[in-house]
């Protein structure tokens, strides 16, 4: 088994989630890093759930899927209420709570 | 027990086993074990209206006649197990024979643990509960049937029988009672249910008033009842059981001014909830609800729940107010005081429900009175007859109500005998078993009421428990009052001329059939207890209610029986029928005679002698209680004890305040000067500064865009996994 190898596809991924969710400027993007970032931790929980022979960690990832669905769903819905209050889904124009 | 042998016990199990009998077990000291299907199971009585009241609350109106035939039925169910448990009840008694006692029937479920004290639930079956049981069922069964008609088309109808049925499940509950926790459960049901009854036509303002009224002073008891209980349960090594409190009262090891405490508590639960002087005022207005409920209410449930109680815990009450020392006891005395005072002020009423209300009081009084002097199986009996005759003359008035639409007997009756007969006849029957004219049933157990108070040491009738003297002039008393006041009652209702409108009709069979049978049962019931020594049976057939009812298990206390004696019947006799003599005289002789129309003569003695009538305006203001409780205690409060205490606020407290803040306002403006503004205000102004400063720093944070705060999480989250593993 081969844990080093999950785990470094998960910490790629992780980084690109990370990487994307600083720089790109369009929301939809955004919260498709978000997605990326929790199926990183979901390979490692799998993985190490694997590794230590126990069902737990895949239970564990089904919930984060199904939370995942959820909070995407949530998010999708409200870049589609920026997009059609701004015509625009451009995040570093929402500076609105600006200090 | 000086009656229960060894011998006794011996002869009864050869004769028991003989017999082949399979109920009876036979434990040591001639206490015969009983049990019985019915016994054992008598959970089931008050469980079918506690079933049915569900049922008619959930699904009453689905029924074809509005959920009163799932009462009836039920009812009529509690009825059948009732005399079943009667009789098997009568067969254990035979069985054990006349020397030995026998224990009552307990069976208990454990309801739940705390603290190693075990709070159980069950039931506990002897001779009184089956009489209650009895009486309960019989007169809820007619008063469930007599309402289909009463409240026929009522716009609460399966409602009025859903509560009507728990009504009798909570009074069946409390009768059955095997602890005293149980006891309080039963009575506050019973409570809340005169309170739901009562208000029934809460649309108009004075019936629901007359339920708040009834409800509040029924709680200023059932604050001596949480607190009897209480004492009890301390002083008895932490037992609720009702036959260990009795047993250990009985024995000793209770002390004496713990069972005072105890029984004083209890007894002003029983005031307020059997109407007893000076709690009773919540009685007649409770006459407010419909006339079943108040039938109900008044003969078989609620108020003789607070007789039951002394009944129940009479170990209690016999040890802690000494009954046996036949000295004068606080039960005694309220009682008799009781007694009086409703028979008085059933004198001046105009509502024909309300003199029958004012009668119960003074009958609940007699009840009291007879457990006072320790004549408990006469108190125990008095509230078996007085159930039915009380009863069948609540229920006629119903009738008659009925027919005329009011209760006022001044305006709207009179003359009604021609149009109702059966109402009449009834009626009558039942005015002359409350008033106590032999052979019917107020006759017997008044008497032994009277005989009981020992007070009769003339002509070979003495004994019980003391010479209650005054007890026996009280009851006396109070006998040629109730002849004389059911004789006005009669004569208002049902003799002179009609003066209401219309034509009253006689009510109709399932009116007229209850009251018949209350009727019978007025007449026949005290035959049950014919005293000993009369010889007007044989031997075999006197006293066999006391014979039955009456435990001599270890329980009870034992206590001496009165001997009956023939001239205080007389005498109890011919006073009573001086009252009726004198009243009718007054009614069907002088103020028929100045028109048969009239209710008083024109020019009575209220009105020519100013002492009459200043007696006549104390009782119509009854007593001036209500004033006593609304205006001068509950205005009191309001009025001038607010006011005193708004003026000692003002002048007393107000001043020392004052003063008190006038030095500190002084003693303020040196500190304010000195500490507050230099010391105090530099180290908080510059607080303040300081914070500002951050913030303006802070500030530059706060961007507004979504990923810098990302940004900053990442490197939060990243500094912390760091720190994570270097350190860990």
């Amino acid at each position: 088994m081969y844990v080093s190898q999950f785990a470094v596809l998960a910490a790629v991924l992780f980084a690109i989630g990370v990487y994307g969710i600083l720089v790109r400027r369009n929301g939809i993007l955004v919260l498709m890093s978000v997605e990326l970032i929790l199926n990183s931790v979901n390979i490692n929980l799998v993985a190490f759930g694997a590794l230590r022979d126990t069902i737990s960690g895949e239970v564990f990832a089904l919930f984060v899927i199904t939370v995942a669905a959820a909070e995407v769903g949530v998010g999708l819905a409200i870049v589609l209420m920026i997009y059609r209050n701004r015509r625009s889904v451009d995040l570093s124009q929402m500076d609105l709570m600006k200090g | 027990m000086e009656s229960l042998s060894f011998l006794g016990a011996g002869l009864n199990a050869a004769g028991l086993s003989s017999a082949g009998s399979l109920l009876a077990a036979e434990t040591a000291e001639g206490i015969v074990k009983a049990s019985g299907w019915f016994l054992d199971n008598a959970w089931l009585v008050p469980a079918f209206p506690a079933l049915s009241f569900l049922v008619i609350l959930f699904f009453g109106k689905r029924f074809p006649k509005g959920g009163s035939e799932v009462g009836i039925a039920a009812v009529a169910l509690s009825f059948v197990f009732a005399a079943a448990a009667g009789i098997q009840w009568i067969g254990q008694v035979n069985s054990a024979g006349e020397e030995s006692a026998v224990d009552a029937v307990t069976s208990t479920w454990t309801w739940w643990v705390n603290g190693g004290i075990q709070f159980s639930i069950g039931t506990l079956v002897d001779g009184l509960a089956v009489v209650l049981m009895f009486v309960v069922t019989t007169v809820s069964l007619l008063v469930h049937v007599y309402s289909t008609d009463y409240v026929a088309g009522d716009r609460r109808y399966t409602h009025f029988f859903a509560f009507l049925s728990l009504f009798t499940a909570a009074m069946l509950f409390f009768v059955l009672s095997e602890n005293t926790l149980q006891m309080i459960v039963g009575w506050e049901l019973v409570g809340v249910c005169s309170f739901v009854l009562i208000g029934h036509w809460w649309e108009e303002k004075p019936n629901s008033d007359a339920a708040l009224k009834a409800f509040f002073t029924n709680r200023v008891g059932d604050i001596g009842l949480l607190i009897g209980v209480a004492v009890l349960f301390f002083a008895a090594d932490q037992t609720f059981s009702v036959l260990e409190i009795n047993r250990m009262a009985l024995s000793g090891e209770i002390s004496h001014l713990a069972l005072l405490v105890g029984a004083c508590a209890l007894l002003a639960a029983v005031m307020s909830k059997s109407g007893q002087f000076f709690l009773h005022t919540w009685l007649p207005d409770a006459m407010a609800g419909p006339t079943p409920v108040s039938a109900l209410i008044h003969a078989a449930t609620m108020v003789v729940a607070g007789v039951y109680l002394i009944a129940r815990l009479y170990g209690v009450f016999f040890e802690g107010f000494s009954i046996a020392g036949s000295s004068v006891n606080l039960l005694a005395i309220v009682g008799g005081l009781t007694t009086l005072v409703g028979a008085s002020l059933a004198f001046v009423q105009r509502d024909i429900k309300k003199v029958l209300a004012y009668s119960t009081i003074s009958q609940l009084g007699y009840m009291v009175l007879a457990l006072g002097v320790g004549a408990w199986t006469a108190a125990v009996f008095h509230l078996f007859t007085h159930a039915f005759f009380k009863a069948c003359l609540f229920l006629g008035s119903g009738s008659v109500s009925h027919a005329v639409h009011s209760f006022d007997m001044k305006s709207d009756m009179g003359g009604l005998r021609k149009f109702m007969p059966h109402t009449y006849r009834t009626f009558v029957i039942a005015s002359l078993a409350l008033a106590g004219i032999p052979p019917l049933a107020g006759f017997w157990s008044k008497d032994e009421i009277l005989a009981g108070t020992g007070g009769w040491g003339l002509a070979g009738g003495t004994g019980g428990n003391g010479a209650y003297l005054v007890m026996l002039i009280m009851g006396i008393a109070t006998a040629a009052l109730t002849a004389a006041y059911m004789t006005r009652c009669v004569y208002l209702t049902f003799f002179g001329e009609f003066r209401g409108h219309g034509t009253p009709h006689e009510s109709g069979p399932r009116i007229v059939v209850p009251l018949w049978i209350l009727a019978a049962l007025a007449v026949v019931a005290g035959w049950l207890n014919l005293p000993k020594g009369f010889q007007l049976v044989p031997e075999g057939w006197t006293t066999r209610f006391e014979h039955y009812v009456e435990s001599s298990a270890d329980y009870f206390p034992s206590i001496a029986h009165a001997k009956p004696s023939w001239t205080l019947a007389i005498v109890s006799t011919l006073v009573a029928l001086a009252g009726i003599a004198a009243a009718a005289r007054y009614y069907f002789g002088r103020v028929r005679a100045e028109s048969p129309r009239a209710t008083e003569m024109g020019r009575g003695w209220t009105k020519r002698s100013r002492l009459a009538g200043a007696g006549h305006t104390l009782l119509a203001k009854k007593y001036y209680l209500d004033h006593l409780y609304t205006g001068v205690i509950a205005g009191g409060i309001k009025g001038p004890i607010a006011r005193a205490a708004y003026k000692f606020n003002q002048e007393g407290i107000d001043r020392v305040v004052n003063a008190a803040g006038e030095r500190s306002v002084k003693a303020g403006h040196v500190v304010y000067d000195i500490i507050d503004q230099k010391v105090v205000d530099g180290v908080v102004n510059s607080s303040g500064v300081a914070p500002h400063m951050a913030g303006e720093e802070m500030r530059k944070m706060q961007t507004g865009k979504v990923q810098s705060y990302a940004g900053i999480v990442f490197v939060a989250a990243a500094l912390l996994a760091l720190v994570f593993i270097v350190f860990i």
